[in-house]
């Protein structure tokens, strides 16, 4: 089989790129999606906050995937669902498996990464104790209650305070759950305000910064945690190791990109995000393959992985018209307090009103500037009353200033205190 | 009713000694106390096969361990279990541990391991890349190897249970008496008899024989702890690299194992509690310290699980095997810990030749002790995946991401004699759930699977025993 | 009567925390904002504060089992437990559209129960 674009996933970041390439004219494209419905976790997420920047209104996951799905249906984009795509090659052959086809392989002309990201385990963690029924990361126990109608447990403790771990606490709690409370190893919450007040306050639940869980007991079903208080370095402090009695412990500790598929294909990768490496197109470094939304970098808004990933869909279709290659582009470095960007490079493109970097600090900061240099000049310089490493940051960079400066090699985000 | 021979336990030495049993026109039984095959000190351990060096010479330990040895390659092909024969390495690190190699080495020899060789640090690294700068020689053990414990108990199981013999799970022992020749059991799901008892009952093995026999024995359970690393890594080294064993055992070594992963462990530390098969922080910190010592590179950011098991350590610290001297038809195989799992196949068959001469036992004449396994599905060639898919729809879906395992395999876990019936079952049987996201994505699919098969409510299926259910209600079932 | 209440501003990630004064079911002073948003926020979660709330309902003879619901507008924070145990003996049939009414005015809210998922029938 032969296809212009093949998108791998069909959640958000798929389907926004799906209709972002059908939009630049490209209409062979296949969205290959390994579970029954488009939608991706969305589904899942059935608390509303979503779309507030796309459109305008407060959806809640289900209703902002069917406006994409609907839009899909519309322009007759073509999906697989029930496919699992089991390998990639460097020469853009998608291999994939569902029960209607057996095994497909598609030669393409793009690809476009969209697998989303999956939860950080208990093993990477290494809590010590036994390995009984009821430890569930938030995500597995928000299928349950969300899809399946089924409650994972009755008295929980929460360990991360990601807005995974808040969102499922208010969930438990309003199906009839007790919820004790959420612990969380930093000094703060990587959640957004607003579901602290909403999701924890509202239900008093206590939210335990400086925690962590030491011990999970029980040899058959968990019948308690222990907790402890962490000092700067994060070790816990013997002294503060308290019992919680509990039946489930709730995991919020992180998110992966998903990308065996791009480590098979050979993809460079990112050790920091632990996404592909891309350029401003976001392409990755394999020509022809751009990556978007959470396999790219954890977000913390839907409505930026559809906004990135409509542009993937984009550069992806232009590179199936154009056959464009772009070189190596101008290196964009992270100066201090600044954990990561995505571009690590950008090609100047004089079609594009701007260049967005998307990035990440690596801590708290009050009243830092944000400040972005093109070589040694600084051409933005931004003051923020707060910066969290919980909310992704972006500037915003308007081509003047690559046509006014032609020569620059290298570009530099970074925080800076005046 | 009257049993032939009761077996009691269906760790990775009742299972095997019930295979061997089934080659005999014998009325068989296993009794296990947990759901399912493998669950006690045969579950969690390092997957070693042993060449042999390391056991006292006379032992039963040194016995056993060279004969199973011998017995794996061949065992492990007819049943179709994965077993690779990897060698193993003990690393000196100066020169005083230099010297301790050369006695391991007589002692080797002594045993009748064949191959060893000692070898400089420089010439270790060229065949482990990995290996540690501070090492400054090594003792080479070609016939070292490495299987799945899981795999080799199922598979025995599995066999045993073509040829005739019935496993009862969920049958705990509580009681156990001998008159006239007879044994009596009683269990929490009734009463057995038989003319044969044997005894495989792991870190309880004791407490059965000590009911019966005067003379008695003790086994304090020892814990180790391993931590199990992604897949990805599970080449960074190629053998099984040992340190020098102490009075605590082997000491912690860094294996790949059988199925692909990085293994390292176990630590040794007295426990009083027979089930405590908690990690700990001390415990874990100390097996990646000393692992640190043997590998450069240990990436620990792809540790994706720990555990720890018991090993079965009798207070003479040798195996006690056959039959008890003041119980006739009492047979005992007491205090198997390392090199259990090696020495497995050899204790089968001698106690099986026992118990059947004891019986006068005839051979079936039918008797098959081959295992169809299909290699898994993620190992096989496009065309062959394909292939597959053609035989069986299932194989188009994939249930678990990370090992990519299919419905087919999962349908056939539970579907094959003595399938899985909990979650932790149907994971060791097709290693779904075993992979870096450690079941996030496919446990709450195997539950659907295991509830539909079974007949159940998702609410009833578990993870490993009676009360370990994952799911406790509907939603607003509380409000 | 006067009483100081104490919250937590959720408009930006500064998270500043208000102290509102109620005195007779009006605020008579609100402290520590530093924005337009905050001060807004301080009154209208003191005087009425509001929530949507989310959850799902089982549906006979869909395509799927379950079926994704919100409150069509937020309702008082007082009435949230009231709501959800409403929600606990409703049976609704396939199929459902984005935006059908489950349950109109609910615990005299006036709000509706609404579904947010498309369920075909089977």
């Amino acid at each position: 089989m032969k296809k212009d674009i093949v998108i791998i996933g069909g959640g958000p970041a798929g389907l926004s790129a799906a209709v972002a390439a059908h939009e630049q004219g490209i209409t062979d494209i296949l969205i290959l999606e390994r579970e029954n419905a488009l939608g991706g976790i969305l589904n899942q997420c059935i608390h509303n906050g979503f779309g507030l920047h796309v459109f305008k209104e407060e959806l809640t996951g289900p209703e902002y995937a069917q406006r994409y799905i609907d839009k899909i249906a519309e322009l007759k984009i073509a999906a697989k669902l029930g496919t699992m795509v089991i390998d990639i090659t460097r020469d853009l052959r998608v291999i994939a498996l569902n029960e209607t086809d057996g095994v497909l392989d598609i030669q393409a002309k793009a690809v476009v990464l969209a697998m989303g990201c999956r939860e950080r385990p208990r093993g990477a963690l290494n809590i010590p104790g036994y390995r009984p029924a009821g430890v569930f990361s938030a995500g597995t126990a928000q299928k349950y209650v969300n899809i399946d109608g089924y409650l994972p447990g009755r008295e929980i403790v929460i360990l991360g305070s990601g807005d995974i771990g808040l969102i499922m606490a208010r969930r438990m709690t309003l199906e009839g759950a007790h919820v004790k409370m959420v612990c969380e190893i930093l000094p703060y919450s990587g959640g957004l305000k607003r579901n602290i007040v909403q999701c924890l306050d509202d239900y008093g639940i206590p939210l335990r910064l400086s925690h962590t869980v030491t011990k999970i007991h029980g040899r058959e079903r968990v019948e308690g945690v222990t907790v402890a208080r962490v000092d700067a370095n994060l070790k816990p402090i013997a002294t503060s190791e308290e019992y919680v009695t509990c039946d489930t412990l709730m995991l919020s500790v992180g998110l992966i990109p998903e990308n065996e598929l791009s480590r098979k294909a050979g993809v460079a990768l990112n050790p920091t995000t632990q996404g592909p490496l891309v350029n401003s197109h976001l392409e990755t470094s394999i020509p022809g393959v751009f990556a978007c939304g959470n396999v790219l970098h954890v977000h913390d808004l839907v409505d930026y992985v559809s906004e990135e990933a409509a542009l993937a869909g984009k550069f992806a279709a232009d590179h199936v018209k154009n056959k464009d290659t772009f070189g190596s582009g101008i290196a964009v470095s992270c100066g201090t307090g600044v954990r990561y960007t995505v571009p690590t490079t950008i090609i100047p493109d004089f079609n594009e009103r701007t260049t967005t970097i998307r990035f990440r600090v690596d801590n708290v900061y009050h009243n830092h500037f944000v400040s972005v240099f093109f070589g040694g000049d600084r051409m933005y310089h931004k003051q923020k009353r707060i910066l969290t490493p919980g909310e992704m940051e972006q500037v915003l960079l308007p081509k003047q200033w690559f046509a006014n400066q032609p020569d620059t090699k290298t570009i530099r985000v970074m925080l800076e205190e005046e | 009713m009257m049993h032939d021979a009761i077996i009691i336990g269906a760790g990775v030495i009742g299972a095997n000694i019930a295979r061997e049993l089934a080659r005999y026109q014998l009325d068989i039984i296993v009794l296990e106390k947990n759901l399912d095959v493998c669950e006690g000190a045969s579950k969690a351990n390092s997957g070693i096969v042993h060449s042999g060096y390391d056991a006292k010479p006379g032992s039963l330990k040194a016995k056993y361990n060279i004969r199973g040895n011998k017995m794996m390659a061949a065992l492990c092909a007819e049943l179709a279990v994965s077993f690779r024969q990897n060698g193993s390495l003990v690393v000196a690190f100066d020169a005083e541990e230099a010297i301790r190699l050369e006695t391991l080495l007589d002692q080797g020899v002594q045993n009748g391991v064949e191959g060893l060789r000692i070898i400089d640090g420089e010439t270790a690294r060229l065949q482990e890349p990995n290996l540690s700068q501070n090492v400054t020689a090594a003792l080479w053990a070609p016939t070292g190897g490495i299987v799945d414990p899981f795999q080799l108990t199922l598979a025995a199981a599995e066999v045993a249970d073509l040829n005739g013999v019935a496993f009862h799970f969920g049958t705990a022992v509580t009681a156990i008496s001998c008159t006239n020749g007879v044994f009596n059991v009683e269990t929490s799901k009734g009463h057995y008899a038989a003319r044969i008892v044997v005894n495989a009952a792991g870190v309880h093995a004791d407490d059965l024989n000590n009911r019966l026999s005067s003379h008695k024995y003790q086994i304090t359970p020892r814990k180790g702890e391993y931590c199990l690393f992604d897949k990805q890594i599970g080449g960074l080294v190629t053998s099984t690299i040992f340190q020098l064993p102490s009075a605590m055992g082997k000491g912690v070594l860094v294996t790949p194992t059988a199925e692909g992963n990085l293994l390292i462990g176990p630590n040794s530390v007295f426990v009083d509690d027979k089930s405590d098969t908690s990690t700990t922080e001390a415990g874990i910190r100390f097996v990646i310290d000393k692992a640190k010592q043997s590998v450069d590179n240990l990436p620990m950011p792809y540790v994706i699980t720990a555990f720890a098991g018991l090993r079965a350590t009798e207070k003479h610290e040798d195996f006690v095997i056959g039959e008890a001297e003041d119980v006739p038809g009492f047979f005992n195989a007491l205090g198997i810990e390392s090199p259990g799992l090696t020495a497995a196949p050899a204790i089968a068959q001698d106690m099986a030749g026992w118990i059947a001469a004891k019986l006068d036992a005839v051979p079936k004449p039918h008797y098959d002790g081959r295992r169809n396994r299909q290699p898994s599905f993620e190992s096989l060639s496009v065309e062959m995946k394909q292939a597959m898919f053609q035989k069986d729809k299932n194989y188009g879906r994939i249930i678990c991401r990370c090992e990519l395992v299919t419905l087919a395999e999962i349908l056939d876990c539970i579907r094959r004699p003595l399938g899985a019936r909990t979650v932790d079952g149907v994971k060791r049987r097709t290693r779904a759930g075993s992979g870096r996201c450690q079941g996030g994505f496919c446990s709450p699919r195997i539950i659907e699977i295991l509830a539909r098969e079974l007949g159940k409510d998702l609410r009833e299926i578990v993870k490993a025993s009676e009360k370990s259910a994952y799911l406790i209600g509907l939603d607003k079932d509380l409000l | 009567m006067r009483e100081t209440k104490n919250l937590t501003c959720i408009s930006c990630p500064l998270g500043c925390q208000l102290e509102v004064v109620v005195e007779d079911g009006k605020i008579v002073q609100i402290a520590n904002y530093s924005c337009i948003r905050g001060k807004e926020y301080a009154e209208k979660e003191v005087l009425s504060p509001k929530r949507t709330i989310t959850s799902i309902l089982p549906v006979a003879g869909g395509d799927v089992p379950m079926v994704s619901v919100k409150t069509s507008e937020p309702i008082p924070k007082a009435k949230i437990g009231d709501c959800m145990r409403l929600l606990k003996d409703l049976k609704i049939v396939a199929p459902i559209e984005i935006g059908d009414v489950i349950l109109a005015n609910i615990c005299d809210t006036g709000s509706d129960i609404v579904a947010t998922k498309r369920v075909k029938r089977l």
